[in-house]
């Protein structure tokens, strides 16, 4: 049968961000694909060699719009991690309730973008009208809607005085009744089903081979979330991994809505929790050594690697987004599925391009 | 909160056999890291099983650098190696999946091969601008 | 009935006051603690150079022999370190986002 390439992407409605696919189609089947990316690469890590490591905590948070506040917070505490400084438990709780912050928003940009992806576009602006309450929330608290700016090593920016906390709490209720709503036609309306059940399985052990992390890994049955690793306050805070066994992307986009729902109980408990005391330490003297630092951002797993050796710069800066490991995978996905659920398959996986260039 | 990790020097004679036993044990590839330093490459290889991080770091000449593909034993590598080579020029035998230079598509090739001494800050108080 | 979430969901929010506000007929209420544009007080400078030093993007320029202070606003990534590091309180960190312009220039304050 003859074969045709179709260019998809770098610029196409349903993609976030730049990505571009050449899909070898036989007949409105998609026989394989081949990816194009650099087209963001904006060589943040060799900006090391420029900016000083305090510095460098506002680049950080700037490889990713979507998942900012994590990134810094990563860097941050890979860097507390070299230095071997002791961060207040203020700041680790307040690091948290943000860090949840950022998980509520993506997430529920993820949702508005599938549903735009899927053609549902009244649904998508009812998520996108939800994270506006949630960005409101963060701004009050952090100054900025999307880069929080509040992480720094040693510590946090800002604090959140009980008027702040209280004003969080009430503008939760009213976001978690909002959530019911959208997850429940997430979860039930026909449509949607019949778009994504069933598109995209990644049985257990392909998920697990080929590197997967985050929401596309639980949902295929595999229990692991670094939250459970224990950095900043989540050692005193309850959560289970949500889990799915099914692996297609009805499984993806259902984990995704169980841990909006994770998000909101996380960041209550935090607020219930929270000590009293500073919120940062003074920093003195230049990292020596090297560390590997993981956390858990909407996405998935994000790996740091830092090298430092002494002087006011760190030698080497790396990160390895969970977008990058879960590319494999959406390739693999996109073998032999129908052309037009392309755009749920890219979609499927979250992808956030910008932060796999950097 | 320093997280659980190990890490292990070990020849580019070995990297295979090292990666197939982590393949054995039920490990997954979590990154594949390469750092220029002045006199040498280091590829420092990340798996993890059970939330703990073994790292093996293989050290690479810096003219001519060559180090075998792990794509035979893990699939997923094809990414870290392409992009390894579209960075820092290093040559990877044997990927699976090989764009040949085309993943980046960057202006100045091999960008992050060079390695610079960090530049001195710029004086903070500079010459005032003439008045129009 | 699955078919009628989504119409449950359109119709209560058909009949509720839309959340978004009518600018520019209605004002905008800016969020107090929000971080904006820069406000620099030129009666309390001493013109130290601390803020320039501490910037982490070079926006900030102090002349001290010349008494001027040259700010890049289309730099300035609102972070208020130099907010947080003036030692006379003369930075301070607006509500207002910033406005398009035409050129790119500095904005100087004082002079020779």
């Amino acid at each position: 049968m003859a074969r045709t390439i179709i260019p998809f992407g770098p610029q196409h409605p349903v993609l976030p961000e730049p990505i571009h696919l050449d899909l070898v189609v036989e007949d409105e089947k998609v026989v394989e694909a081949r990816p194009s990316i650099g087209f963001v690469h904006r060589g943040l890590e060799k900006l090391v060699e420029k900016k000083d490591f305090l510095e460098f905590v506002y680049v950080a948070e700037r490889i990713c719009g979507i998942c900012s506040f994590i990134h810094g917070q990563t860097y941050c505490q890979a860097v507390e991690a070299i230095m071997d400084i002791p961060v207040p438990p203020r700041a680790n709780y307040l690091r948290t309730v943000w860090g949840e912050l950022s998980r509520l928003h993506s997430h529920l940009l993820w949702l508005g973008l599938m549903a735009d992806g899927m053609g549902f576009e009244s649904l998508f602006m009812h998520s996108w009208r939800v994270r506006e309450r949630v960005l409101n929330v963060v701004e009050a608290t952090t100054g900025g809607r999307v880069i929080f700016g509040t992480c720094k090593i040693g510590g946090a920016r800002r604090d959140m005085d009980a008027a702040a906390i209280q004003n969080t709490l009430a503008q939760l209720d009213i976001i978690e009744r909002d959530l019911g709503d959208i997850t429940k036609v997430f979860l039930n309306d026909s449509s949607v089903k019949r778009r994504l059940c069933g598109v995209g399985v990644l049985s257990r052990q392909e998920a697990y081979e080929s590197g997967c992390v985050g929401p596309v890994l639980r949902a295929s049955g595999v229990a692991q979330d670094l939250r459970q690793l224990g950095y900043a306050a989540y050692p005193e805070l309850q959560m289970e991994p949500i889990t799915r066994t099914e692996g297609d992307s009805f499984a993806r986009c259902a984990v995704r809505c169980g841990e909006l729902l994770q998000s909101v109980s996380l960041i209550r408990q935090a607020l219930a929790k929270i000590p009293p005391g500073e919120i940062a330490v003074k920093v003195t003297g230049n990292p020596n050594g090297e560390i590997i630092m993981r956390t858990e951002q909407p996405r998935g797993e994000v790996v740091y690697c830092l090298k430092a050796n002494g002087s006011r710069n760190l030698q080497r800066f790396r990160v390895r987004t969970p977008t990058f490991a879960n590319l494999p995978a959406m390739l693999k996905l996109l073998q032999g599925c129908e052309l037009a659920d392309v755009p749920v398959l890219v979609l499927t996986i979250d992808p956030c391009i910008s932060c796999t260039e950097r | 909160m320093k997280p659980e990790q190990t890490l292990e020097i070990i020849a580019v004679t070995t990297l295979l056999d090292r990666v197939e036993a982590q393949r054995a044990r039920g490990a997954r590839l979590v990154q594949i890291c390469a750092t220029a330093l002045p006199d040498k490459f280091e590829l420092t290889y990340s798996f993890e099983l059970a939330a703990c991080l073994a790292s093996l770091r293989v050290e690479a000449p810096r003219q001519n650098p060559r180090v075998p593909s792990i794509c035979s034993i893990y699939g997923c590598a094809f990414l870290y190696e392409n992009e390894m080579h579209d960075l820092f020029n290093i040559a990877v035998e044997g990927m699976k999946v090989d764009f040949h230079g085309s993943l980046y598509n960057t202006t100045v090739k091999f960008a992050f091969g060079e390695v610079k001494a960090p530049a001195a800050k710029p004086p903070p108080t500079a010459a005032p601008p003439q008045p129009a | 009935m699955p078919y009628f979430e989504m119409a449950r969901l359109a119709l209560k929010w058909a009949l509720t006051k839309p959340p978004t506000t009518r600018y520019p007929f209605a004002p905008r209420q800016p969020i107090a603690g929000s971080r904006g544009q820069l406000v620099y007080t030129r009666d309390g400078c001493v013109y130290c150079t601390v803020c320039a030093k501490k910037c982490p993007t070079g926006a900030l320029q102090v002349d001290r022999a010349q008494k001027r202070f040259i700010l890049d606003r289309l730099r300035c990534i609102s972070c208020a370190c130099c907010v947080e590091i003036c030692p006379k309180n003369s930075l301070s960190l607006s509500t207002d986002h910033g406005v398009p312009v035409a050129s790119k220039e500095d904005a100087i304050y004082g002079g020779g």
